[in-house]
């Protein structure tokens, strides 16, 4: 059932590139802003990097949350799978894994080339991949639990950001504190260690919630 | 007289809450009155000058007690949303609605009293320490549940989504309370402790003659918003039609 609904929204994504890439497009714009208004100035650039990189894909990726229940909602087949035997966890899980893969990774994958626009070093931007690794599944963890409280209701893009963003914050500043801590030289392990801890939390507990608001939601 | 115990399970009704608060409501506004008059009297002209800060600290005795209420008021938020979810009680729901207001208002009075308390103290309004960060995520977390309430036109479905969503940002209160002890930041460690006291006694009970204060009048205030609730969402009931005619 897991694989099932994996692989369904996977081939979905596919089928529906364009989508997909309007987000990793929205990505770059965003972060090619930044110097735009700022300024070109390389010390400031990469005092500012971080946290541009971070907030970029923050806001990306909630643009893309509503497409993880969105369309399966609005044809009932949502409601065809909280019905089966099989637990909600395991659907959410699916789908949060299928927007990660879809949504997430590419976003990862660009960071470094983003990152070179803004003068990081190489090892600066081998922590700001391994974070966003690291950052960017809590995001589409927590992100779901967001995206089923607000299924279906008339502002949802908005509400959704409304709702993710507090509990995104704490992501946020661990995953920048990383970054700037080895642009620092301070330690960047601790930072990591405790995005590992959010992760395993959100891990654990995020489907949960988001199960529970996908049955309170599918009413 | 009855020798039978109080049954308090018949108050979580709607129809026999709603006399039963409007019973409390002069009470807990009386209360309120005094023990503000009573603090405010205390915390500007019996507590002394401060020996670093001068006549400005005194905003604490309204910064504190306000952000103790942010706090407490969304713990008891989550709590009445999910026992209205579990127990499927339309009251804790209606409370936990009734709670949310009050407790985004505390909030931002805290937030706005402590940037004017850092002006002078500090020199700054506003630094992003773990403390100022945490409530004001508080805050984005109280209009959050207020917005999505808003948002959802069936009751129930608002009540269990509202439920969700003060459950999952409950780990925040913690993180607020212990934030100036985990991190070294610019906010002061914690002034009480089980054992000593560090400010002056007549300081402290100003502190917490205003604290109960803001509690009692948090109380009240919900109790009348509770009502208004219930008129609203009861509206078609019989009983009310009684009680209000």
């Amino acid at each position: 059932m897991f694989g099932w609904v994996l692989w369904r929204d996977l081939i979905l994504a596919w089928r529906h590139r364009a989508d997909v890439l309007a987000t990793l497009f929205f990505f770059i714009i965003v972060t090619s802003l930044f110097p735009l208004g700022i300024g070109p100035e390389p010390q400031t650039l990469q005092t500012i990097a971080p946290g541009i990189v971070w907030v970029a894909a923050l806001l990306a990726s909630m643009l893309s949350l509503g497409r993880i229940f969105g369309n399966d909602y609005q044809d009932g087949t949502l409601e065809q799978l909280l019905l089966t035997p099989q637990p909600a966890y395991l659907v959410v899980f699916a789908k949060v894994l299928a927007h990660w893969l879809v949504s997430e990774v590419p976003l990862v994958i660009i960071a470094p080339v983003l990152g070179l626009q803004f003068g990081l070093s190489q090892n600066t931007l081998l922590i700001v991949v391994v974070s966003l690794l690291l950052g960017t599944p809590v995001l589409s963890l927590i992100g779901a639990i967001g995206a089923a409280l607000t299924l279906g209701l008339r502002a949802a893009n908005v509400l959704v950001a409304l709702l993710v963003l507090p509990l995104y914050i704490p992501v946020l500043i661990f995953g920048t504190g990383a970054i700037q801590a080895t642009v620092n030289g301070t330690g960047t392990k601790p930072w990591l260690l405790l995005l590992g801890a959010t992760l395993v939390l959100a891990f654990v507990f995020a489907p949960w919630a988001s199960s529970a608001a996908l049955k309170i939601s599918v009413e | 007289m009855s020798t039978r115990r109080i049954n308090w399970y018949k108050y979580a009704a709607p129809a026999n809450f709603y006399p039963l608060a409007g019973k409390m409501i002069p009470v807990f506004s009386v209360v309120t009155v005094l023990l503000f008059i009573i603090g405010l009297y205390v915390g500007f002209f019996v507590a002394p000058t401060d020996f670093q800060q001068g006549e400005s600290y005194r905003i604490i005795f309204i910064h504190v007690p306000a952000a103790w209420m942010g706090m407490f008021l969304y713990v008891l938020m989550a709590v009445y949303a999910g026992l209205g979810w579990a127990f499927n009680a339309r009251l804790g729901s209606m409370m936990a609605t009734a709670i949310s207001t009050t407790g985004a208002i505390f909030t931002f009075i805290s937030l706005v009293t402590g940037s004017l308390w850092g002006k002078p103290a500090w020199g700054v309004y506003w630094v992003w320490d773990a403390r100022m960060t945490s409530t004001l995520i508080l805050m984005f977390l109280y209009i959050g549940f207020i917005s999505l309430q808003a948002s959802i036109d069936d009751p129930r479905r608002a009540d269990r989504a509202g439920a969700v969503l003060a459950l999952v940002g409950l780990i925040n209160v913690p993180i607020i309370y212990f934030s100036v002890q985990w991190w070294n930041t610019l906010h002061q460690g914690a002034t009480f402790t089980a054992r000593s006291f560090k400010m002056a006694p007549s300081m402290l009970s100003a502190m917490l003659i205003l604290m109960a204060a803001c509690w009692m009048y948090s109380i009240a205030v919900v109790l009348v918003r509770v009502r208004c609730i219930i008129r609203e969402r009861e509206s078609e009931a019989p009983w009310l039609a009684e009680a209000v005619a």
